[in-house]
């Protein structure tokens, strides 16, 4: 088993082919995708390849060391043009063609109009410790 | 365990007593507390088999010892021990209420609020550092580090100095917030906690913080639908709500205010009394609870609830009062726009509104909030497209 971070961006993924923003939609459509995340993470969990997932809020700052005794510098909130994470999460499964497989299935939840997104996720493998006995 | 397992939550209750007691015996607080844990481990084995006439007395027996055991294999505790057994019996010092000392030193001020609530969780309420941990969604090597440091922060604390209880007030506020949205029940455990402080002080503003957890905790079963989506207030449905908690709410608030000296925790039970009282939405006694928001903003002078004030003020007079009562507040504040939105759509300013949902659903602080206000900037916008307003 191997861990992949799925992470979903706000800003400075490629566009997604059904690229309506969510404040378009209709009610309905909104709870249709809802449905389809909770019912998808319900679906890892239950065979066992869900760890962990959680929102993240639009806003977001750069942060940096700025000499000493001087508070950090930050680029302030809601900077523009940066990547945005929206959102991630953490699966364990067999192989990287099942992560793959997977942020297909989590890419393919319905948008507007009822079709799906089409929204590009990124995945990323977990670096692991190294095994404790070596052939 | 059998039909004899015993109650954990009774025994919960007695932790304070017995760690106030060893403390008082000389013990360091964390070693103190490191016996009492071991004490209760004891009993939950042996009690089912022989259960103690009188199980504080067993606690603090089992829990010194196990304290000597610590201290021993200690060669700097083993000095403190000697010191220990050379002191006279506490004199009448000892008669001021340990177990209030207690919470008093677990939301000692020289704490963060997130190290206090911990530390009280461990201490007063028993619970384990994994449930914690569980409760507020970090490893459990986390919440280990948190409580232990939080120990040594206070082991230099003496335990007759006499605390602010307000501080201790506002740890418990902490815990039953953070039940409220979380998986681990700390909600009740912040009930329970409340009913045992309020046996070992008389302050009405710890009867009037037990009233606000009881009602506000009654209406959780109608608070979320099966999916952990949010559903207003306004269309809870009211025949889930736990009646008989409104009911001993209600009776404690009542109790409290009675005795003339107000506090805002009386002042929010009254307004959660008022909308728990109402047999419908449309039922609700605006026109009091404005009365009572007045007394809050007396009483605290908070930016919050000024605009909660805002917001009642819409409903009691009227969406264009309730805005310009809102005018003059921070924008920045949390809940403003979702606020703003909400009077404007009662105004019949559906674009502003819709506008104003959908700004509101980026600030949102939980997903339940962010798709709730989504939802509601869609239903405006849908009825817009459609013509009809």
């Amino acid at each position: 088993m191997a861990k992949y971070l799925l992470l979903k961006h706000y800003r400075g993924a490629p566009a997604a082919v059904n690229d309506v923003p969510m404040d378009q939609w209709t009610p309905a459509e909104i709870e249709a995708h809802l449905r389809y995340m909770n019912d998808f993470a319900a679906r890892l969990q239950d065979s066992g390849e869900y760890v962990d997932g959680q929102a993240l809020a639009p806003e977001g700052a750069w942060v940096r060391y700025d000499g000493e005794g001087k508070p950090p510098v930050t680029d302030g909130p809601f900077a523009e043009t940066k990547d945005l994470i929206a959102g991630w999460m953490i699966i364990d499964v067999d192989s990287y063609e099942r992560a793959v497989e997977l942020a297909g299935e989590l890419s393919a939840a319905p948008g507007a109009g009822g079709k799906p997104i089409h929204e590009w996720l990124e995945v990323r493998p977990f670096l692991t410790a190294p095994p404790t006995v070596t052939e | 365990m059998g039909a004899d397992a015993v109650d954990e939550g009774r025994l919960r209750d007695l932790i304070p007593g017995v760690l106030a007691a060893l403390v008082h015996r000389g013990a360091d607080f964390a070693t103190a507390e490191d016996a009492v844990q071991e004490a209760l481990i004891r009993a939950v084995e042996t009690w089912p088999n022989r259960r103690p006439e009188d199980p504080k007395g067993w606690l603090v027996t089992t829990a010194w010892r196990c304290f000597l055991d610590l201290a021993r294999s200690d060669t700097a505790r083993r000095r403190r021990e000697l010191l220990v057994s050379e002191e006279p019996p506490p004199g009448p010092a000892a008669t001021v209420d340990e177990t209030l000392q207690l919470y008093f030193l677990c939301a000692h001020p020289s704490l963060t609020p997130a190290s206090a609530v911990a530390l009280t969780l461990r201490a007063v309420g028993g619970l384990t550092t994994r449930q914690i941990a569980q409760a507020y969604l970090v490893p459990e090597a986390t919440m280990a580090q948190r409580i232990s440091r939080a120990k040594r922060t206070v082991s230099e604390v003496r335990l007759d100095r006499p605390g602010d209880l307000r501080t201790v007030l506002r740890v418990l506020y902490l815990v039953f917030n953070e039940g409220y949205s979380g998986d681990v029940d700390l909600a009740a455990e912040a009930i329970r906690l409340a009913r045992q402080l309020a046996t070992t002080t008389d302050d009405p503003e710890v009867a009037g913080l037990l009233a606000l957890f009881l009602l506000h905790h009654a209406r959780r079963p109608a608070r979320t639908r099966a999916d952990g989506s949010l559903v207003p207030l306004a269309e809870q449905d009211r025949g889930l709500w736990r009646r008989d908690l409104i009911a001993e709410g209600i009776a404690i608030l009542q109790a409290a205010l009675a005795r003339d000296r107000l506090g805002e925790y009386q002042a929010q039970a009254a307004i959660a009394a008022l909308h728990a009282d109402a047999q419908t939405a449309e039922e609700t006694d605006w026109v009091q609870i404005v009365e009572w928001y007045d007394e809050l903003v007396r009483l605290t002078d908070s930016p919050v609830v000024r605009l909660n004030r805002a917001v009642a003020v819409g409903e009691a007079d009227g969406p264009h009062a309730g805005l310009a009562a809102l005018a003059g507040l921070d924008p920045k504040l949390p809940r403003y726009t979702a606020s703003s939105a909400y009077l404007h759509e009662r105004a019949g300013d559906i674009a502003t509104a819709a506008r104003l949902y959908v700004e509101a659903a980026a600030q949102a602080q939980n997903l339940a909030e962010r798709n709730h206000l989504t939802l509601r900037a869609a239903a405006l916008r849908q009825r817009l497209s459609s013509g009809g307003v």
